[in-house]
C-alpha cells in the first residue's frame, strides 16, 4: 500500500512538474499583452535600416493595442523616436502616436508632455506637422481640460511662424479645434484669450500660401461651429479673400461670409467709394451673389447653395437677383434704384431681342451705371444658365428656399422656374418641378406658364411626369382655359402612358377640388351633354372618362349648382365610382337622391367619423362577449372579421386599423377553433387526422403575429406585447399538439425547456406591461411557473393545456396611427401573352416598378422574389439607389431583376412578388433576448418557425411569361 | 523701356477682317487673318503690305494664330500665306484645323465659281496653307521658339474657338478672339484663369448689350418658328454653316421631337454634312450635356433635320430652312430669301449680328425695298425677325472675363466704334485700367515693366533674409550681393564667391573722415563725451569705448587726435569700410552737427 501510495505521490509529483511547465507557457501567452511593447522594441532594435524599421511599424500599425498597454508602447516608440535619424520613420512614429492616443479608454495626458518635447528638436517640417496632428488628436480627447488646451494653444502659436505650410496648417487646425470658446463673461482673462485666438487666425488670412489661408478660414469656421461668436471685424478681411487667386480659399471665404452674415445680419457696413451704409446681410448677399459668376464651378456651387439660406435679406435685393438688367448703383436708396431703371429704359443697353435697339443715344450720367459692383443683380439668372448642372441645381434649390420665405419673390421667380422645366438635364428639370410644388401655395400660374409646364407632361421619364402630377395637384390656375388645357394635356398623357392612370386621377381630383368655379362652365362640354339631344352614354371603363368624372365630381363637392348639369347616366356612374374608387370620388349631396354614404347629421362632432364609431363598436362587442358559448363566439368573431375587412376596403384611412384588428381577431378565432376541437379527449393514436388542423392553426397564428409585428407602421409597445403574447399562446398550442402526437419523452423534454425559456424572456422583456395583463395566459402561467419548472414534461403539458383553455381573450388597444405596408407591382403588368424570350444560360433583365406604402426603411427590408415553375425561388436584394421617395410614407422601387434558367420546351409563367424581410432581433421586444437561446431552439425545432429572420409576402404576385430558348449551336 | 505694340490691320473699330499685329518683347505675332463680308474688292482682305514693304513676311512674323474658323477670322489665310507669302508656323486648335479648310473651300467656290472672280486663291493653295498649320490642345503651352510661348483657353463661341495667351518672359498678351460667356445648347462658356496679362485684347461685338436670359431667347425663337409654321408659312434662318447653326438645330430638333411637329426642317447640304461630322468627332469641345449623353446618343445625329435641295424651296406648305451664309450677303440664303420675300406669311429670322452693307443689315434696319444685282427692286413683305443668338459675350460677359483675367490694360477690337466708346468708359471706370480702341492701322504702344528673374544661391538668400525682422514675403526686400551678368543669365552671389569666380583678390575700401570739433578739453574727456553722446543717440547699435581711447560703433572706428596748431580744435577720425557706408555717413553727419552742450 505504501509502495502504491509512494507511486501515486511520485506520479502526482511528475504530473505537477508537467503542469508547471504548461503553466509557464500559459503565462507566456498572458504576458504577450504587456510585452507587445517589448516585441515592438525588439523589432525596432533589430531593424538595420530605416526601411526595415518602417516595415515593422507599418506591420505594427495594423494590429489594435489594448488601452492598458498603450502607454508602454508609446514609451518604446518615443525612445526609438529620439534615436532615429530617418525622417520617414519619425513621421510614421508620430502618426502612430496619434493613432494610439485615439485608443478608447486611454487617457493621453501622460504622453502629451513627451509629444510636446519631441517638437523642440525636430527639424523636418513633415514630422513637425505630423506631431502637431498627434497633439490635435490628444487635444481632442482632452477638450475638458482647460490647462491642456492652453498649453497646446501656446505650442500652436509658437509654431505658427514655421516656414512650412504644412506646419502652419496644422497649427491653425489646432487653434481652430482647441481655441477657447467660453463666453467672455465668465473670466476676464479667458475673454482676452478668445480675442487672441481670433486675431491669430485672422493674421493668417493673408499668409503667402493658399493652403494656409484656407486652413485659417477653416479654423475660423471651426471656432464658429464650436460656439464661439466670431467678431464682426473679420468681415472686411473675409471680403478681401473673396478675390483670392485660389478656389479653395474663395470657397472657404464664401462660407465665412455667410456665417458672419447670419451672426450680424442687422449691423451696418459702409459701402466703399460712397458715403452710404447698408445692412451687413444685404452686403454679404451681394457679395455671395457676385461669386455665383466666379471662375471656378466649385465656388459657384458653394455660393449658389448658401444664397438659399440667407432669408433675412431685404426684398429689393432679393428681387434684383432675378434681374439681369443693368442698374445704377444698386446699393443706394430706392429712388436711385428707380432712376437707374429709367436710365435702362432710356435705351442705353439693348436686350438683344430687337434689332437696332442698341443704337447709342445721347450720353447720360455714366457715373451712375455700374457693371460689376451691381452685386446681387442677376445672380440667379447667371446661376440658372450656368454651364455646370451642379450649379443650376444648387441655384434652383436656393430659389426654392428663398421663395418659400417670400411670396413676392416666389411670384417673380416663377418665370425662371418654368424656364428650367426645359433644361437639358433631367435632374435639373426634376428639381425645378419639385421646387415649384413646394412654393405653389404662393403662386398662381398664368396660362402661358401653364402651357410650358404642361408641355413637360410628354416627357418620357416617369419620374418627371409624376413629379409634374404632384405639382398640378397643388397648383392654382387662374382661368377656365387653363383648367381645360390641363385636362386635355393630362388626357393626352394618359393615352400616351396608360400606367400613369392612378397618378393622373389623383391629380385631377385635387385640380377639381381647388377650382370648382372654373370647372363649372366647362361641365357641359366635358360631359358632352346637349340641351336637346341625348348623347350616347360613354364607356364606364374608359380611364379617360373616369378622369373627367373625377375632376367634375370633386369640383361638385363645393359647387352645389353643378349636379343640375349632370345627365342621368352621370348619376349612375357617380354611384358606381363612389363605390369602386371611393378614395377619388367624394360624397356628394345630390338632389332627389339620398346620400350614398351614411347621412352625416350635424349633431355628430366632425372628428367622430361614423365608420370610426362602427369600428370601435364592433371591437367592443367582441371584447365584451367573453362568456358566450363557444359556437356563438366563433360566429361573432367571424362576422366581425368580415365587417372589419369590408370597412378597411371602403375607408382607406381606416384600412390599417381595421386590418390590424381583423388579423388579431383571426388569430384568436384560430386559437379558439383549435382548442374547441373535440380531439383533446380522445386517445392519442386517434389524433393523427385532427391534429393537422390544430398544428396548422398554430403555424398560421405564428405567421399572422409576425405580420402584425412587422408589416404595420406605428405599432407601439402596447401592441407588441399583445402580439408576442399571442405568439406565446401559439407556441404553447404547438407544444401541446406535439406532446400529444409524439411518443417518447426525449424530444418533449427539450421543447418544454425551450418554451419555459421563452416565457422567461417574455417576462423579462415586458415586465412593465405585465400588470395590464390580468387573467391572461401568461399571467396564469407565471403563477404556475414554479410548478412547471419542477414537473415532468407530460405534466407540464397538461398544465399548459388547462391554462390555455382558461385564459381570457386580451383586449388589443388600438394605436393612434397604424398603417399597413402595401406594395403594388405596376410593372410587369402580367397581362402580356408574348413570352419574354432569351437564350438559356444567359440572363434577361426584367424591369420591376412598384410602389410601396408605409414601409419603414425599405432599402433594407424590401426584397424581390422570383418563383420559377419548378419551385425554384430566387431572392433579389434591390440596390438602395433603386428606391425613390416621392412623398412621406411612400416609396417607389424601380429596379431590374435578372432572370435566368435552363432551356424550356415551351413558355411558362414565373411569379414575381415583393417580400418584406423581418428580423426579430430588430424588433423592440427582442433586443434584450440573449442570442444563445434562439440558437438552441433553432436546433431543436424547424427553423422556418423559430428562425429569427423571415419574410412576409406583401404584394400580389405578378405572372411573367418567359421562355428560355436553348442556345443555338 | 520695354513696350508692347498693337496694330489692328482689321477689326479695329470694325467687325470683320480680324487681323491684329502684336509685337511683344521683340517678337511679332499676327492674331487672326480674316476677310470682310461687306466688301468684294481689295478691302475684303487686310493690307498685308503694312507689315513689311520689302522683305518676306516670314522674316518679320514669328507666328500667326487663328482663334476660330469663322471666315472673318481665317478667310484671308490662304491669300496671306500662299499669295503674299508666309512660311512660318500658323497655330490653331484641332477642330479649327479640321473645319477651317471646308469653309475656305466654300468661300472660294462662291467667289470664283459663282461670281467668276479671278486672281483668287485656289484649292491647292488652301491645302498648302493648311500644311503650315500646327494644331494645339487646350491649355497646352506651345513653345514657338525659345522665348515665345502660346497657350489656348476655351472660348465657347463656336466649336474649337479659343483664346490665346502669348507670352514672352513675364510679358504677356491675351487675345480673346470671339468668345461667349454663357453656355448654349452645344458649347460651354469661355473660361480663363487669373493670368494677369499686360494686355487683354477683347472683342466687343455686343459692347452695349445686356441680353436676356438664354432661355427667354430660346423660348421666343421657338414660339416664333412654331407660330409661323402653324400658319403655313416658310421660315428662313440664314446662318453660318457652322456654329450657331448647330445650336439652333439641336434646339429645333428637341422642340420638334417634344411637340411632335411634322413640318420639315432642312439644312443646306454639303458643307453642313461635313461639318456635322466634325461636330460628332470633337465631343470633348462641347458642353456638359452633350459630353455626358453622347454614349447613348450623339446629339449631332439629327432625326428631324434633312438635307436641303434647291428644288425644295418651291415646295408648298410650311418648312424651316437653315441656309448659308448668315448675313444674307450671297449664296443660297440670299436665293431663298428672294424667292420667299414676297409672301407675308413667310418669315426670316436673323439669328445674329449683321455687318453693315449686307442684305441682312439692310432688312433689319427696316428697308422694305432692296436693290438687287442687275437693278432689280425686291420688295420685302415677309416678316423680319431678329434674335440675338450669336454667341458673343455681352457687355456683362466682357466685364466678367476682364474680372477673371485681371489684365493691366485692355484693348477693344471687333466692334463698332460708338459702342466701344461706351464700353471703354465703363472698363476704365470699373477696373481702373487703361483701355484702348485703335482704328485700323493705328498703333498702340504700351510700356511694360517686365520682371527680370535673377538666380540667387540659397545660402545667400537664407543669410540675407535672416537679417532683419520676420520675413514678410509680400514686401520687397533689400539684399546685398554681387550681380553677375554672364551668358545672358543673371545671378546674385555673395561678394566672396564673386571674387573667387572672377579670380580677383579682395580689396578693402575704407573711408576716413575728419571731423573738427571745437572742444577745449582734454582728448580723453572729449572722447568720453563723444562716447556718451553716441551711446545716447544710437541705442540700437553696440557702442564700445576701447581701452586705447578709441570708440567702436559696430565696426566703425572713431579716434580723436589733437590738432597741433589749435588746442581748442580736436579732430575726430571716423573710419569705415565700404559695407558700412550707410552707418558711417550717418555718424559723420551726426558728429558734424557737434556735440550737445554738456550739462555737467
Amino acid at each position: 500500500m505504501a509502495a502504491h501510495l509512494k507511486k501515486r505521490v511520485y506520479e502526482e509529483f511528475t504530473k505537477v512538474v508537467q503542469q508547471q511547465h504548461e503553466e509557464i507557457s500559459a503565462k507566456k501567452l498572458r504576458l504577450t499583452k504587456p510585452s507587445k511593447s517589448a516585441a515592438l522594441h525588439v523589432d525596432l532594435c533589430k531593424a538595420t535600416s530605416p526601411a526595415d524599421a518602417l516595415q515593422y511599424l507599418l506591420h505594427f500599425a495594423r494590429k489594435p493595442v489594448e488601452a492598458e498597454s498603450v502607454e508602454g508602447v508609446v514609451r518604446i516608440l518615443l525612445e526609438h523616436y529620439y534615436k532615429e535619424n530617418d525622417a520617414s520613420v519619425r513621421l510614421k512614429i508620430a502618426s502612430l502616436l496619434g493613432l494610439l492616443s485615439k485608443t478608447a479608454g486611454f487617457s493621453p495626458d501622460c504622453i502629451m508632455d513627451d509629444a510636446i518635447n519631441t517638437l523642440q528638436n525636430e527639424k523636418s517640417h513633415q514630422v513637425l506637422a505630423q506631431l502637431l496632428d498627434t497633439l490635435l488628436v490628444i487635444g481632442m480627447k482632452l477638450t475638458e481640460n482647460p490647462a491642456v488646451r492652453m498649453r497646446l494653444l501656446d505650442v500652436a502659436c509658437k509654431y505658427l511662424t514655421d516656414a512650412s505650410h504644412g506646419v502652419r496648417n496644422k497649427c491653425l487646425q489646432l487653434i481652430g479645434y482647441l481655441g477657447s470658446v467660453e463666453k467672455g463673461a465668465a473670466k476676464e482673462a479667458e475673454s482676452l484669450a478668445t480675442k487672441d485666438v481670433q486675431k491669430i487666425i485672422g493674421d493668417h488670412f493673408n499668409d503667402q500660401d493658399p493652403r494656409v489661408r484656407t486652413a485659417a478660414i477653416k479654423a475660423m469656421l471651426q471656432l464658429h461651429e464650436r460656439g464661439l461668436k466670431l467678431q464682426q471685424t473679420i468681415y472686411s478681411q473675409a471680403c478681401k479673400l473673396l478675390s483670392d487667386d485660389y478656389e479653395q480659399v474663395r470657397s472657404a471665404a464664401v462660407q465665412l461670409i455667410w456665417v458672419l452674415s447670419q451672426l450680424y445680419p442687422e449691423s451696418i457696413v459702409p459701402i466703399p467709394s460712397s458715403n452710404e451704409e447698408i445692412r451687413l446681410i444685404d452686403d454679404a448677399f451681394g457679395k455671395i451673389c457676385h461669386m455665383v459668376s466666379d471662375g471656378s464651378w466649385v465656388v459657384r456651387v458653394q455660393a449658389a447653395k448658401l444664397l438659399g439660406s440667407m432669408q433675412q435679406v431685404s426684398s429689393h435685393f432679393l428681387e434684383q437677383t432675378l434681374d439681369k438688367k443693368l442698374m445704377s448703383d444698386l446699393r443706394r436708396k430706392r429712388t436711385a434704384h428707380e432712376r437707374a431703371k429709367e436710365l435702362y429704359s432710356s435705351g442705353e443697353f439693348s436686350s438683344g431681342r430687337k434689332w437696332g435697339d442698341d443704337a447709342p443715344k445721347e450720353e447720360i450720367d455714366t457715373g451712375a451705371v455700374n457693371l460689376i459692383e451691381s452685386g446681387a443683380c442677376g445672380a440667379f439668372v447667371h446661376g440658372l444658365e450656368d454651364e455646370m448642372y451642379e450649379v443650376r441645381i444648387a441655384a434652383v434649390e436656393a430659389l426654392c428656399m428663398l421663395a418659400q420665405s417670400s411670396p413676392s419673390f416666389a411670384e417673380k421667380c416663377l418665370d425662371f422656374l418654368v424656364d428650367m422645366f426645359n433644361d437639358e438635364i433631367e435632374e435639373v428639370r426634376l428639381q425645378s418641378i419639385h421646387t415649384m410644388r413646394k412654393i405653389s401655395n404662393n403662386i398662381t400660374l398664368r396660362e402661358d406658364q401653364l402651357d410650358t409646364v404642361l408641355a413637360v407632361l410628354e416627357d418620357s421619364s416617369r419620374d418627371i411626369r409624376e413629379a409634374l402630377h404632384e405639382l398640378l395637384c397643388c397648383t392654382n390656375v387662374s382661368t377656365k382655359e387653363g383648367i381645360h388645357l390641363a385636362l386635355v394635356e393630362l388626357l393626352k398623357n394618359l393615352t400616351k402612358y396608360p400606367t400613369d392612370r392612378e397618378s393622373i386621377w389623383k391629380c385631377l381630383k385635387f385640380l377639381g377640388c381647388r377650382h370648382p368655379t372654373l370647372v363649372l362652365p366647362l361641365v357641359p362640354e366635358l360631359l358632352s351633354t346637349h340641351p336637346f339631344f341625348d348623347t350616347p352614354e360613354p364607356d364606364m371603363d374608359d380611364p379617360a372618362y373616369i378622369a373627367v368624372l373625377v375632376l367634375i365630381f370633386n369640383a361638385a363637392k363645393t359647387c352645389p349648382t353643378m349636379p343640375a348639369l349632370f345627365s342621368d347616366h352621370t348619376f349612375r356612374h357617380y354611384a358606381y365610382l363612389r363605390d369602386s374608387l371611393s378614395h377619388l370620388v367624394p360624397p356628394l349631396r345630390l338632389p332627389g337622391r339620398k346620400l350614398v354614404s351614411s347621412p352625416v347629421s350635424p349633431s355628430v362632432t366632425p372628428h367622430e367619423d361614423p365608420s370610426q364609431q362602427f369600428l370601435q363598436q364592433s371591437l367592443e362587442r367582441v371584447y365584451n362577449l367573453q362568456h358566450l358559448d363557444p359556437q356563438s363566439t366563433q360566429e361573432l368573431l367571424e362576422f366581425t372579421i368580415r365587417d372589419l375587412q369590408r370597412l378597411g376596403e371602403l375607408q382607406s384611412e381606416l384600412a390599417g386599423v381595421a386590418d390590424f384588428s381583423a388579423t388579431y381577431l383571426r388569430c384568436q378565432l384560430l386559437l379558439i377553433k383549435a382548442l374547441q376541437e373535440k380531439l383533446w379527449n380522445v386517445a392519442a393514436p386517434l389524433y393523427l387526422k385532427q391534429n393537422a388542423l390544430a398544428s396548422a392553426a398554430a403555424k398560421q397564428i405564428m405567421e399572422e403575429t409576425y405580420k402584425m409585428e412587422f408589416m404595420y407602421s406605428g405599432v407601439e409597445n402596447r401592441q407588441v406585447v399583445i402580439i408576442h403574447h399571442m405568439r406565446l399562446q401559439a407556441k404553447a398550442l404547438q407544444l401541446i399538439v406535439t406532446a400529444r402526437t409524439t411518443r417518447g419523452v426525449e424530444p418533449l423534454f427539450g421543447m418544454c425547456e425551450n418554451f419555459l425559456q421563452e416565457v422567461d424572456s417574455f417576462q423579462r422583456c415586458f415586465i412593465s406591461e405585465l400588470p395590464h395583463m390580468q387573467d391572461s395566459f401568461v399571467d396564469k402561467l407565471l403563477d404556475l411557473m414554479p410548478r412547471l419548472v419542477t414537473s415532468k414534461p407530460s405534466e407540464a403539458v397538461k398544465i399548459l393545456q388547462t391554462t390555455l383553455r382558461q385564459s381570457t381573450f386580451l383586449h388589443l388597444p388600438l394605436p393612434e396611427q397604424i398603417h399597413r405596408a402595401t406594395a403594388t407591382i405596376i410593372e410587369p403588368a402580367g397581362e402580356s401573352d408574348n413570352p419574354l424570350r432569351f437564350t438559356s444560360g444567359l440572363v434577361v433583365a426584367l424591369d420591376v416598378d412598384a410602389t410601396l406604402e408605409h414601409v419603414q426603411d425599405p432599402q433594407s427590408t424590401v426584397k424581390v422574389q422570383v418563383l420559377y415553375p419548378d419551385g425554384q425561388a430566387q431572392l433579389i436584394h434591390p440596390k438602395p439607389a433603386d428606391f425613390r421617395n416621392p412623398g412621406p410614407g411612400r416609396h417607389r422601387l424601380i429596379t431590374q431583376v435578372y432572370l435566368s434558367h435552363t432551356a424550356w420546351t415551351e413558355p411558362c409563367q414565373i411569379e414575381v412578388r415583393l417580400l418584406l424581410a423581418y428580423n426579430s432581433s430588430r424588433s423592440k421586444a427582442s433586443t434584450r433576448l440573449s442570442k444563445s437561446t434562439w440558437i438552441d431552439s433553432m436546433e431543436a425545432l424547424p427553423p422556418s418557425e423559430y428562425g429569427i429572420e423571415g419574410t412576409i409576402p406583401f404584394s400580389k404576385p405578378v405572372k411573367v411569361y418567359i421562355m428560355p430558348k436553348p442556345a443555338r449551336r | 523701356m520695354p513696350e508692347i505694340k498693337v496694330t489692328p490691320l482689321g477689326a479695329g473699330q470694325d467687325v470683320g477682317r480680324s487681323c491684329i499685329l502684336v509685337s511683344i518683347a521683340g517678337k511679332n505675332v499676327m492674331l487672326d487673318c480674316g476677310m470682310h463680308m461687306g466688301y468684294n474688292d481689295d478691302r475684303r482682305f487686310p493690307d498685308f503690305s503694312y507689315i513689311t514693304q520689302n522683305g518676306r513676311l516670314t522674316d518679320f512674323l514669328d507666328c500667326v494664330i487663328i482663334s476660330h474658323f469663322h471666315l472673318d477670322h481665317c478667310g484671308a489665310l490662304p491669300y496671306f500665306s500662299e499669295m503674299v507669302g508666309y512660311d512660318g508656323p500658323i497655330y490653331m486648335t484641332h477642330p479649327t484645323k479640321a473645319i477651317c479648310p471646308i469653309l475656305l473651300e466654300d468661300y472660294r467656290k462662291i467667289t470664283v465659281d459663282k461670281k467668276g472672280e479671278t486672281n483668287f486663291f485656289t484649292s491647292q493653295m488652301i491645302k498648302d496653307c493648311m500644311k503650315k498649320v500646327v494644331a494645339v490642345h487646350l491649355h497646352q503651352t506651345v513653345q514657338v521658339d525659345d522665348e515665345l510661348e502660346i497657350k489656348a483657353y476655351y472660348a465657347g463661341h463656336v466649336l474649337g474657338a479659343a483664346m490665346f495667351q502669348i507670352k514672352v518672359g513675364s510679358e504677356s498678351v491675351v487675345y480673346t478672339g470671339d468668345y461667349n460667356m454663357t453656355p448654349d445648347r452645344h458649347l460651354g462658356a469661355a473660361w480663363i484663369d487669373k493670368c494677369r496679362p499686360d494686355l487683354l485684347i477683347s472683342e466687343s461685338t455686343y459692347a452695349t448689350t445686356i441680353r436676356d436670359s438664354k432661355r427667354c431667347r430660346e423660348r421666343d425663337f421657338l414660339k416664333k418658328v412654331h407660330e409661323s409654321v402653324e400658319r403655313g408659312g416658310k421660315v428662313l434662318i440664314p446662318v453660318f454653316a457652322l456654329g450657331r447653326a448647330q445650336e439652333l438645330c439641336i434646339l429645333l430638333e428637341t422642340f420638334w421631337e417634344r411637340m411632335n411637329l411634322k413640318a420639315p426642317i432642312y439644312f443646306s447640304m454639303g458643307l453642313t454634312e461635313k461639318a456635322n461630322h466634325y461636330y460628332k468627332l470633337f465631343i470633348t469641345w462641347t458642353n456638359q450635356k452633350i459630353r455626358k449623353t453622347f454614349v447613348q446618343r450623339n446629339m449631332f445625329e439629327f432625326k428631324h433635320i434633312k438635307a436641303f435641295d434647291r428644288a425644295f424651296a418651291d415646295n408648298p406648305g410650311p418648312m424651316v430652312v437653315f441656309a448659308t451664309p448668315g448675313m444674307l450677303h450671297a449664296g443660297q440664303s440670299l436665293q431663298i430669301f428672294r424667292k420667299w420675300a414676297g409672301n407675308e406669311k413667310n418669315m426670316v429670322i436673323m439669328p445674329g449680328y449683321c455687318v453693315q452693307g449686307t442684305v441682312g443689315h439692310k432688312i433689319l434696319s427696316g428697308q422694305r425695298k432692296l436693290e438687287m444685282e442687275g437693278r432689280q427692286i425686291l420688295e420685302v413683305k415677309m416678316q423680319v425677325e431678329y434674335m440675338s443668338f450669336s454667341a458673343h459675350a455681352d457687355a456683362k460677359g466682357i466685364m466678367q472675363l476682364i474680372r477673371q483675367a485681371e489684365p493691366r490694360s485692355v484693348l477693344l477690337v471687333h466692334g463698332e466704334a460708338k459702342k466701344m466708346e461706351f464700353l471703354k468708359q465703363k472698363i476704365e471706370q470699373e477696373f481702373h485700367v487703361n483701355c484702348y480702341m485703335p482704328a485700323n492701322g493705328e498703333t498702340i504702344t504700351l510700356f511694360t515693366s517686365p520682371n527680370i528673374p535673377v538666380d540667387i544661391s540659397l545660402g545667400l538668400l537664407k543669410r540675407e533674409s535672416a537679417i532683419g525682422l520676420v520675413p514678410d514675403s509680400k514686401k520687397p526686400k533689400l539684399m546685398h550681393g554681387t550681380l553677375i551678368m554672364k551668358d545672358n543669365s543673371f545671378r546674385l552671389v555673395s561678394p566672396e564667391q564673386a571674387l573667387k569666380e572672377l579670380g580677383l583678390g579682395e580689396h578693402q575700401l575704407r573711408f576716413t573722415c575728419r571731423v573738427h570739433i571745437q572742444d577745449p578739453r582734454k582728448e580723453h574727456e572729449m572722447v568720453l563725451r563723444v562716447y556718451n553722446h553716441l551711446k545716447g543717440v544710437l541705442k540700437d547699435y553696440s557702442v564700445q569705448h576701447l581701452p586705447d581711447g578709441s570708440i567702436m560703433v559696430e565696426s566703425i572706428l572713431i579716434q580723436a587726435t589733437a590738432q597741433s596748431e589749435d588746442q581748442g580744435t580736436k579732430v575726430l577720425l571716423v573710419s569705415w569700410t565700404y559695407q558700412d557706408e550707410e552707418l558711417g555717413s550717418y555718424l559723420t553727419s551726426l558728429l558734424k552737427k557737434g556735440l550737445p552742450p554738456t550739462t555737467a
